[in-house]
Formats: structure tokens, sequence, C-alpha cells
């Protein structure tokens, strides 16, 4: 089987309210050197799939349709024996 | 007219939806259970407020792939009246049916407060019985109704008219100040290029009834039917 280990994030450019509050909360606590914060999703897809190349397109495609909205979101994964 | 309120699982404010046209508009009202697949016999679709399947994943990404959206936008198509409101118009978005996106509040806060809201094009036919100046008071209830859109489609929606609802003062001036949810450029309420799809975050079907405290949003079900009787000569 493979995984997908996929990770979602803002696009840059869009505001993240939820990085920018956490940001604010390191600061607070002391760490002087923060940058920026950014909160995204994390999400596993096991699929009963071997073969790499068919995974990593179904991977993109459920991304696209369902998983992942284009118009605020970018998206990255990796594909894992598991 | 004949209105229909999709149903979704976890839909909230189709009851309020109905009991609008039922009681207060005085038209003829049926629900319509999202695994239907043929919408017919229906003038004007509502898809109500509420979270429709938990909110799972992002608001409305999972109700854009019910079976009876298929249908919703076959009727959006054909020139057919499609209102979404709050959860609606999260739902309109994810489908693409209108532009943009809808994601969380820049204050973080679920805000359920009175809005004020700029009408910016009276020749729809949803806002063309609402007087030009006039400010309408609707509420908003949501953590997650902040517009975004890509500069370009930002100026598409301009050039086209697109943007209806604007947060404003109670006087009418859009200010930052007045702005409950971080939405660009204060937008409330958009519709697509033809004027027939349009999606809302405040709530009409909370400020129908001087009893409610507003009856502003009645305005809106008001221009309906109008545009209805007219396009029915």
């Amino acid at each position: 089987m493979l995984k997908a280990e996929i990770k979602v994030l803002l696009k840059q450019g869009v505001l993240d309210p939820q990085g920018q509050a956490a940001e604010k909360s390191l600061s607070a606590l002391g760490y002087q050197n923060i940058n920026q914060v950014r909160i995204g999703k994390y999400l596993e897809v096991t699929l009963n799939e071997k073969d790499r190349t068919a995974a990593e397109a179904q991977v993109r495609e459920m991304c696209t349709r369902l998983l992942t909205n284009a118009v605020i979101e970018d998206y990255t994964f990796e594909l894992v024996e598991v | 007219m004949k209105y229909g309120v999709v149903v979704f699982p976890g839909s909230t404010c189709d009851v309020d939806a109905y009991s609008l046209v039922k009681d207060v508009l005085k038209q003829s009202v049926e629900y319509i259970w999202h695994q239907e697949e043929k919408v017919t016999g229906f003038d004007c679709l509502i898809l109500p407020a509420g979270a429709s399947f938990g909110d799972y994943l992002r608001c409305g990404a999972l109700a854009r792939f019910s079976p009876v959206m298929k249908a919703v936008a076959d009727f959006a198509r054909q020139g057919g009246l499609v209102l979404g409101l709050g959860n609606g118009f999260q739902i309109l978005t994810e489908a693409g049916l209108l532009p943009g996106a809808l994601y969380r509040n820049t204050s973080l806060q679920f805000r359920c407060q009175d809005s004020y809201l700029k009408v910016e094009n009276c020749d729809t036919p949803f806002t063309r019985e609402i007087p030009p100046e006039q400010v309408l008071k609707i509420p908003i209830a949501h953590g997650q109704g902040n517009y975004y859109a890509d500069p370009e489609t930002l100026r598409q929606l301009k050039a086209n008219g697109q943007i209806i609802f604007r947060y404003a003062t109670a006087e009418g001036e859009v200010t930052p100040a007045a702005n409950p949810n971080g939405s660009v450029d204060n937008i409330a309420g958009v519709c697509n290029e033809s004027k027939n799809v349009l999606g809302m975050m405040p709530l009409p079907e909370r400020a129908s009834e001087a009893l409610l405290g507003s009856a502003d949003g009645k305005l809106i079900f008001t221009s309906i039917l109008k545009y209805w009787e007219e396009c029915r000569l």
C-alpha cells in the first residue's frame, strides 16, 4: 500500500489569521526571532495501490477536486510505502 | 412563485428560509433533500445557512458534491435564480458557481451581530426593489465569512458589477471598522456574471419581519418576486 502525506497551506498572499495569532503569542512568550508562522492542514490518504505513478496522479486529482481549494490553498504531498 | 429550499445534512437555517417564503412572502415552497438528482418546477432555489456536513474539511466543500448540486448548476445555467445564504454562499463558491472563496474571519471569532450593507448594484433580480442609497440592516452569524478573491478576479467582479453588498456603517460608509470578518474590499455578497446566482454571508431570512429587529432583508425577496412576475409576462 501507499500512503499520501498531504500538506495544505494557505497561498502566500492570502492572509493567515491563525498563523498571525500564533506568531504574536510566540513573540509574547519571548521568542525574539520568529519571522512567520503559518498554519495549515495535514492529511493522510492510504491507497490500495502499488504503482507510484498511478497513485501520484490520483492524489493530485483528489487534491484538486476535493481536498484543497485552489483559490486560497496550495498543497504538497509525499508517497510512502506502508 | 415556487421556491425550493435545499436541505443538506447539517443545514440549520433551512426552516428559517422555508417559513420566510411560506409565512412572510406567502409563496409556495418545498424542501429538496440533497440526494435529489432532479429539481423541476421551481422558480428560485435557496441554499440555506448552517453547517452542512459539519463544515468538515472546508465550509461547503463536501455539500458541493451532493447529487442535488449538479441539478442546481443546470438550473443556474438555464437562468434560474439561485440564492446562497451563509453556508449556501460557501457551497456556491466551492462549486465554482460563484467566484472567490470564504475562509476564517481575521478576528478568529465567530461573529453574530447586525451588519449594515451598502448595496453596490440595484440592477439585479435580487436587488431591483431596493431604493438606491438605502443601507440594509441584516445580521451575520459566521466564523468563516472572510471573502477572498485574487486581484484579477476582483477586477473582473468590479468591472461586471458583480459585487452586490459591502459591509458599511449604519450611514452607508464602507470603512475597515465596519468589516466584521476581514473580507477583501468589505465584500458581503457577490453574484455570477449573468446575475442570476447570488451568494451573501448576511442572513436576510433573519431580518424580513419588523418583529425580528429589521425587515430590510425582505427587499431581496420582493425583488425576486417582482423579477419573476415580469419574466412571466
